[in-house]
């Protein structure tokens, strides 16, 4: 069994070394961790499916609707203006979290599965001709699989799968391999969400635009966790969700290269797309606001700007070290557990604990687990194709977040011997 | 307040452990397969019948503790038992874990009563319904996919 690396092994940019986090006080930032569940406190394990929101995230909503709540990018009146500004200043946020060179190259979507769709349709698409490939890796997200899979249906095109050790690493030979004259696109992760696996991607982009093939990063699992440089990284497109970094539900971001978005037709009509309209002919908006049609998610955007700043303000090395703390306890104690099996088990791991117990189901641990309070993700996590390949029908996932203390990882692995006095 | 050991009771972890008649029968009259695509369980019920009774019932498949003892304990309940007898158990244990108001209270459950305390655990109710689907389909439309959602 592999444990942690020190962080500044496993990341892209080189991180000083940082103070670190005061837990307890990041805590009390978080107003639903003081609840109870069945009596007992909220153990919350399961970040990866959703992060919690700080008291900042709830109060910007709150404001926005009490005092500044309008349409926006339509009205003159002041409402409307102030909506408007505040929507569009998370843009210019959004922009700066992840090292964009241009504010139009930030797209509000409803999050990182419509930034994959909108890819698919109006990038990929439109661009695809019967033997072409779209290159894939074996641990991505039915979200970053099934677009991929519609858009082959209707062009003819082919998807390739890059194999996975495993420890749940991505075969670099093979990925380098698959990439040939047809492969018109890659769409790969940054992070997996069912095995915690960072991929290394910058030599991935590398290896891509070597062969002049354009790359989309799903970024949900990674944006929360590392310091994310879009331009350091030259990637073509990255998607991520604001529902996984503190944010809103229903808010997401496709980033884009300018050239790229400029060049791709809109994927859907109506309001806030357009320049001109009339029935003969409709002309187009720029980007971003090609690709934002209708009302948005006005409080999404707003409320992201916010949980962005949360983020920033703690610091992502110090975020990111102090997970990784926390993913080394849960490993180390893991192994004191007799039948676990960590599925994921990469030397370069986001803060994911993916695991199965010979005496018990996925399910029945969950289970057990929530009667002492503690909240985990029990199934497929959405990644099927990852459950096939390791043959298992189902893990158990326990994801930590900066707000998790070594404290709850004790919860989870008493938790854990509980499960093991029931089915032991 | 819902308890542990009204769910894991000794039985069902007994059954979850050793499931009985748990074979596959790919000759059998009636083949159904369930799946619940949250969580990954899937059961394949297999159906052999001798005029209007149940000769042979078995399944296969992976799943909880709660979907393996429930498909373990149906295929007990309904070898030997008539269609309509068959008919009433399903609706009868369906009632038994959602609103614990029985339709047919003369057919009796016998040992399926031990999966009552499945009730108190709304999200873990179609584990151990998913089975008795994936029979029902099985005895009455052949072999075709069930899925819970």
């Amino acid at each position: 069994m592999s444990s942690a690396v020190p962080l500044d092994a496993l990341r892209d940019t080189h991180a000083p070394r940082v103070e670190p986090l005061d837990v307890e006080r990041v805590r009390q930032d978080f107003p639903i961790l003081q609840r109870k569940i069945r009596g007992k406190p909220l153990v919350y394990l399961d970040n990866a499916a959703s992060s919690q929101r700080p008291r900042v995230v709830i109060e910007a909503i709150r404001k926005l609707y009490e005092q500044d709540y309008a349409n926006i990018h339509r009205g003159v009146h002041t409402l409307s203006q102030v909506a408007t500004e505040a929507y569009e200043n998370s843009r210019d946020k959004v922009r700066q979290f992840i090292g964009a060179a241009d504010r139009r190259e930030i797209v509000f979507t409803r999050g990182t599965t419509e930034s994959i769709n909108l890819v698919a349709n109006s990038f990929a698409r439109p661009r695809l001709q019967p033997g072409d490939e779209i290159l894939i890796t074996a641990m991505e997200h039915h979200a970053n699989i099934v677009p991929w899979q519609l858009v082959c249906e209707q062009t003819g095109a082919r998807l390739r799968v890059a194999p996975i050790s495993d420890e749940g690493i991505l075969r670099m030979e093979e990925f380098a391999r698959l990439l040939t004259p047809r492969t018109r696109l890659v769409a790969a992760v940054h992070v997996s969400n069912a095995l915690g696996t960072i991929n290394p991607i910058r030599r991935m982009i590398e290896l891509a635009h070597a062969g002049g093939i354009p790359i989309l990063i799903d970024g949900a699992q990674a944006a929360p966790h590392l310091r994310v440089n879009v331009q350091q990284l030259d990637c073509d497109f990255y998607a991520f969700s604001g529902h996984k970094m503190c944010g809103p539900t229903g808010i997401g971001v496709l980033y884009g290269k300018l050239a790229h978005l400029e060049a791709m037709p809109p994927w859907q009509g109506g309001g806030d797309m357009i320049n001109v309209v009339t029935f003969e002919k409709t002309t187009y908006n720029d980007p971003p606001q090609r690709f934002e049609a209708g009302t948005p998610n006005i409080e999404g955007g707003i409320a992201l700007a916010p949980a962005i700043d949360y983020l920033l303000g703690l610091g992502m090395d110090r975020i990111a070290a102090w997970e990784n703390e926390l993913l080394a306890y849960a490993t180390q104690c893991a192994a004191d557990i007799p039948g676990l099996r960590i599925i994921g088990t990469a030397p370069c791991k986001a803060s994911v604990l993916s695991f199965v117990l010979d005496c018990a189901h996925p399910h029945d641990i969950g289970t057990i687990l929530d009667q002492e309070g503690i909240a985990i993700r029990t199934g497929h996590h959405c990644a099927q194709p990852v459950m096939q390949r390791f043959n298992v029908p189902a893990t158990a996932r326990a994801s930590f977040s900066f707000y998790n203390t070594r404290e709850e990882v004790d919860a989870l692995f008493r938790g854990l011997r509980k499960v093991l006095e029931v089915f032991g | 307040m819902a308890d542990l050991d009204d769910l894991y009771r000794e039985m069902i972890l007994d059954h979850s452990r050793n499931p009985r008649n748990f074979r596959s029968n790919e000759a059998a009259a009636g083949i159904a397969h369930g799946n619940n695509p949250l969580c990954g369980d899937r059961v394949s019920v297999f159906v052999d019948l001798d005029g209007d009774s149940i000769r042979d019932i078995s399944f296969q498949g992976s799943g909880c503790a709660i979907c393996t003892a429930s498909a373990s304990l149906m295929t007990q309940a309904l070898k030997g038992a008539t269609r309509r007898r068959a008919q009433f158990l399903f609706e009868n244990v369906h009632h038994m874990l959602t609103d614990g108001k029985l339709p047919h209270p003369e057919v009796e459950l016998g040992k399926l009563h031990v999966l009552e305390g499945v009730r108190e655990f709304p999200i873990r109710v179609k584990c151990a319904t998913l089975p008795w689907h994936t029979f029902h389909s099985a005895l009455t439309r052949g072999s075709e996919i069930v899925s819970t959602e």
